[in-house]
C-alpha cells in the first residue's frame, strides 16, 4: 500500500493556501477594524473566518485522502512527527512568552513600585503584595482562588490525558471500541473543562470584580487562561475531527500520525494547565 | 539504505509523478498553486528584492530629509513612519525572504531531496508574506499613518498611535507564522530528507545554518508575537502588561522584544554566514578550513544569542550586576563569530584564489561585516554605550551588519547561485561594477554615521544640529548612489535570465556538493530519486 520510502511524497499543485492568505488578509483587516470601531470590521472578520474554515476543511480533507489513499510513506510520516514536534515547540515558546510578562511583573515590576523612589514620591499608600492590580486600580478585587473550579478542571484535564492514552493503547491494539470510547471521553472532558472555565469567568467578572482591566494580576490571569482555553478549544476541535475518522474506520495499528499528533497537542495543553493551575492559581 | 536507489518511480498517483508528464498548471495559477521549491525559493527572491526596492524608496525619504539640518521634505510623523516600515520592511520583507529563498533552492539540492518536507505548506508560508507586507504598506494610508515608533514599537509610545499600529501588530503575527512554518519545513527538510550517506557532518555549511537559523525562528518568534498580542490587549482591551499603574511596566515589553530581537538578529546573520561559507571556498578552490569548529560556532553563537537580550537595555535602568553580566554575555559571541571569520581567512590562505563578483562581494562582506561586529563590541561595553545609546553610532553599526553583512552575503549567493537557477552566465563586468558601486557608496553612506553618533547626533529625528551638516550631506549622496546602484543588479538579473554564456552543471571550477551535480539550468524536478551521496570528491 505505502510506497518504498525513498520515493518522498511531494504533493500536486494546491490552491488551499492562496484561501489560507485570503483568510488572513479578511480576518486582519476586519479585527483592526473592529478593535478601531469601523461598522465593516466584525462583516470582514466573519467571512475571512468561513473562507479559513473553507480552507481548513478543504486541505485536511486533502491530506487525508492521500493517507488514505496510501501516499504517506514511512519518510513522510517520520517529517510529520518533526513537523508536530517543532510546532508544539513553537506554542511552548509562545506561552512563555506570557509567562514570563507573569513572573516580571509579579516579582520585578510590582514590587518594585512599592519601593525606592516610586514609593517616596508616586505611589505612597501602595504596598506590594500578590495578587495585585498596581497602585492606580481604584476598587476592589478578589482572586481567583485554586481548590474550587480550577482543582475540578486540573483532575477533568488529567483524567482526559488518561482516557486519551488509554483510546491510543486501544488502537495499537486494534480495538476499535475501546478507541471511540476513550476518544468520546477524553472529548467530553474537554468540553466539561471549558464549560467550567466559562462558568469561572462569569463568577471572576459578575462577583469577583476580577477583569481583564483588574492591572496585572487580571491582565496576567485572563491572558494565560484565555490563550489555554483557546488551545483546548483547538485540542478538542482536532479530537472531534480524529473521533469522526475513528468512526469511519481510518488509522490502523501501524499508521495513525494524525491520532498521535492530536495526542501530543492535548497532553501539551494538558502540561500547560498543570504549570498554570501551580502558577497562576495556586501560589 | 542503498538498494532505495534503484526503487524510486512513477508509482504515486496524487504526487509529483502525475503532473510530471502534463508539466504544472501555466499562467498565474502556476505560481499561486505551486508546490514546487524551486518556484517557491524564486517567488521568494523576486518578492525579496521588490520589498528591497520599496523599503530603499523609503530609506530615500530619510536620507533626503536629513540632507539639510531643517524640516523640508516630510513632517516629523511621516519621517518616524518611515523610520519604522523602513526597518520592518528591510528585516522581514527583504532581507529574510531572500535568505528563505536561498534555502528553498539549494537545501534540497544541497542534500539531494526531491522537495521540501511539507511542499503544500511551504506554498503557505510564501503566500502569507504578500498578505503580511500589505498590511504594512497599508497602514500608511489609514488614520493616524503608520506606526511612528520605530521597529521596536516600544510601548507607551505604541499604546497612544492609530489604527495604523494594529496593521503592523497583525502583520507581525503574519510574518510570524510564515516564519515558523518556514523554519519548521526547513530543519524537517535537513533532518529528514537528507540522501544516503550525507551525515549531518558532511552538510554544506548553508545546511548547518539554516538548520540551527530554523531552530531560532520557532524559538524566538513566537515570543514576538506574544509581545505584539500584550501590545494590542493594552491598546484595545484594557489589560496592563506595559502600564505601570496596573503594576505592569514598558521596560517589560523591551525585555521580551529583544529575548526575541537578539536572536533575530543571528537569524539573519546565520544564512549569510552560511552563503560565505560556500562562496569562499569555492573560490579558494579549497575545502572550507576548520569544517567542525564553523559548526560548533554557529550552535554557540544561536545558543549565546539567547541571553543577551539586555544590551539593548542598558539605559533602562537595569542594575549594575545586570549591565555587567549582559556586557560580558555579549562579548563572549564574539569568540565564536571570531571563530569564523578567522576560519574563512584560513580557507583563503593558500588557496588559488580568483576574484569572480561572488568572490567579491563575499570579501566584502568579510571586511565590512568585522568592522559592524567590532562596533558591535564597542557598543557591548556598558559605560560607552550610555554614550552611544540612541545616536547615528548605533546607526552605522547595525547597518554594517545588516547591509555589508546580510545584504553583500545575499548578492555573493545570488551572483553564485544565478547560473544554476538560469543556466546562464551573468555579465561578470557588470557584477563587478555592481560590486564596486556598492562597496563604495556603502561606506560613503554609513561611514561617516559612526562620526555622526560619537559627535552625538540622535537616531530617529528629522532635524539636526548645524554642525552635522557635511556628514549627513554626504552620507545622503551615498545613500543615494548606493539606491541607484542596485537597479543595476535588477539589470544584470533580467540579463542573466535572457541568455548569455551557457552554464555548466558544475557553473564554478572550485565548486563542490551535490548541487553542481545537476544540469544548469536545475531541472523541474531533481533528485526523486535520492542520489548516493559519497563525500566531496576532491578533498
Amino acid at each position: 500500500m505505502s510506497q518504498p520510502a525513498s520515493h518522498y511524497f511531494v504533493p500536486q499543485p494546491s490552491h488551499w493556501p492562496i484561501f489560507g492568505s485570503a483568510a488572513l488578509l479578511l480576518m486582519a483587516n476586519g479585527a483592526v477594524l473592529w478593535m478601531n470601531h469601523i461598522g465593516a470590521g466584525p462583516y470582514l472578520l466573519a467571512a475571512g473566518f468561513c473562507v479559513l474554515l473553507t480552507m481548513l476543511f478543504g486541505w485536511f480533507a486533502n491530506v487525508i485522502r492521500e493517507s488514505e489513499g496510501g501516499a504517506y510513506g514511512k519518510n513522510v510520516d517520520t517529517s510529520f512527527r518533526w513537523g508536530m514536534s517543532w510546532f508544539i515547540f513553537s506554542e511552548v515558546m509562545f506561552f512563555a512568552a506570557f509567562f514570563g510578562a507573569l513572573f516580571y511583573i509579579r516579582v520585578l515590576s510590582v514590587p518594585d513600585l512599592a519601593h525606592g523612589l516610586n514609593a517616596e514620591y508616586l505611589y505612597q499608600s501602595f504596598t506590594s503584595a500578590w495578587p495585585s492590580a498596581g497602585p492606580g486600580f481604584k476598587g476592589e478585587f478578589e482572586h481567583m482562588g485554586a481548590w474550587g473550579l480550577p482543582a475540578i478542571n486540573t483532575a477533568l484535564l488529567l483524567s482526559s490525558g488518561v482516557t486519551l492514552t488509554w483510546a491510543h493503547h486501544a488502537l495499537i491494539k486494534n480495538n476499535r471500541l475501546h478507541l471511540n470510547i476513550g476518544l468520546a471521553l477524553t472529548i467530553l472532558l474537554g468540553l466539561i473543562f471549558l464549560g467550567l472555565q466559562a462558568e469561572e469567568y462569569s463568577h471572576a467578572y459578575s462577583e469577583l470584580n476580577l477583569k481583564l482591566t483588574t492591572g496585572g494580576y487580571g491582565s496576567t490571569f485572563f491572558m494565560l487562561t484565555g490563550f489555554h482555553g483557546f488551545h483546548v478549544c483547538l485540542g478538542a476541535t482536532m479530537l472531534i475531527v480524529i473521533l469522526i475518522r475513528c468512526l469511519k474506520g481510518h488509522f490502523t495499528p501501524e499508521h495513525h500520525f494524525g491520532f498521535e499528533g492530536v495526542a501530543w497537542y492535548w497532553h501539551f495543553v494538558d502540561v500547560v494547565w498543570l504549570l498554570l493551575f501551580v502558577l497562576v492559581y495556586w501560589l | 539504505m542503498a538498494h532505495e536507489h534503484a526503487l524510486g518511480g512513477h508509482e504515486g498517483q496524487v504526487g509529483h509523478d502525475a503532473h510530471e508528464h502534463h508539466g504544472p498548471p501555466s499562467g498565474i495559477m502556476r505560481w499561486i498553486t505551486t508546490t514546487n521549491h524551486k518556484d517557491i525559493g524564486s517567488m521568494y527572491l523576486w518578492f525579496s528584492f521588490i520589498m528591497f526596492l520599496v523599503g530603499g524608496a523609503m530609506a530615500m525619504v530619510i536620507r533626503a530629509e536629513l540632507f539639510q539640518p531643517g524640516l523640508q521634505i516630510v513632517s516629523p510623523e511621516f519621517f518616524n513612519q518611515m523610520i519604522t516600515l523602513h526597518a520592518l520592511i528591510m528585516v522581514f520583507g527583504a532581507i529574510m525572504p531572500a535568505f528563505v529563498g536561498f534555502s528553498n533552492w539549494m537545501i534540497p539540492l544541497m542534500i539531494g531531496a526531491s522537495d521540501m518536507a511539507f511542499a503544500r505548506m511551504n506554498n503557505w508560508s510564501f503566500w502569507i508574506l504578500p498578505v503580511a507586507s500589505f498590511l504594512l504598506i497599508l497602514s500608511m494610508f489609514v488614520p493616524g499613518g503608520a506606526a511612528g515608533t520605530g521597529w521596536t514599537m516600544y510601548p507607551p509610545l505604541s499604546i497612544q498611535m492609530g489604527m495604523g499600529m494594529d496593521l503592523a501588530i497583525f502583520g507581525i503575527h503574519l510574518l510570524g507564522m510564515s516564519s515558523i512554518m518556514g523554519g519548521i519545513n526547513i530543519i524537517t527538510t535537513i533532518l529528514n530528507m537528507r540522501a544516503p550517506g550525507m551525515t549531518l557532518m558532511k552538510m554544506p555549511m548553508f545546511c548547518w545554518t539554516w538548520l540551527i537559523t530554523a531552530f531560532l525562528l520557532i524559538a524566538s518568534m513566537p515570543v514576538l508575537a506574544g509581545a505584539v498580542t500584550m501590545l494590542l490587549t493594552d491598546r484595545h482591551f484594557g489589560t496592563s502588561f506595559f502600564n505601570a499603574a496596573g503594576g505592569g511596566d514598558p521596560v517589560l515589553f523591551q525585555h521580551i522584544f529583544w529575548f526575541f530581537g537578539h536572536p533575530e538578529v543571528y537569524i539573519i546573520a546565520l544564512p549569510a554566514f552560511g552563503v560565505i561559507s560556500q562562496v569562499i571556498p569555492t573560490f579558494s578552490r579549497k575545502p572550507i578550513f576548520g569544517y567542525a569548529s564553523m559548526v560548533y560556532a554557529i550552535a554557540a553563537i544561536a545558543i549565546i544569542s539567547f541571553f543577551v537580550w539586555a544590551h539593548h537595555m542598558y539605559v533602562t535602568g537595569i542594575p549594575l550586576t545586570g549591565q555587567l553580566y549582559f556586557m560580558y554575555a555579549t562579548m563572549i559571541i564574539a569568540v565564536p563569530t571570531g571563530v569564523k571569520v578567522f576560519n574563512w581567512v584560513a580557507t583563503m590562505w593558500k588557496g588559488s584564489l580568483s576574484f569572480e563578483t561572488p568572490m567579491l562581494f563575499a570579501l566584502g562582506f568579510l571586511f565590512m561585516f568585522t568592522l559592524g561586529g567590532f562596533s558591535g563590541l564597542v557598543l557591548s561595553l556598558t559605560a560607552v554605550d550610555v554614550m552611544l545609546q540612541e545616536t547615528y553610532y548605533v546607526i552605522a553599526h547595525f547597518h554594517y551588519v545588516m547591509v555589508a553583512g546580510a545584504l553583500f552575503s545575499a548578492y555573493a549567493g545570488a551572483y553564485y547561485w544565478l547560473p544554476k537557477w538560469t543556466g546562464y552566465m551573468y555579465d561578470e563586468t557588470l557584477g563587478k561594477i555592481h560590486f564596486w558601486l556598492s562597496l563604495i557608496f556603502f561606506n560613503m553612506t554609513f561611514f561617516v554615521q559612526h562620526f555622526l553618533g560619537l559627535a552625538g547626533m540622535p537616531r530617529r529625528v528629522p532635524d539636526y544640529a548645524l554642525q552635522f551638516t557635511e556628514f549627513n550631506q554626504i552620507s545622503t549622496i551615498g545613500a543615494f548612489g548606493l539606491g541607484i546602484s542596485q537597479l543595476l543588479f535588477l539589470y544584470i538579473v533580467l540579463k542573466a535570465r535572457k541568455g548569455g554564456k551557457k552554464a555548466t552543471a558544475e557553473v564554478w571550477d572550485g565548486a563542490q556538493g551535490l548541487e553542481w551535480t545537476v544540469p544548469s539550468p536545475a531541472p523541474y524536478h531533481t533528485f526523486e530519486t535520492p542520489p548516493v551521496f559519497e563525500g566531496h570528491g576532491k578533498h
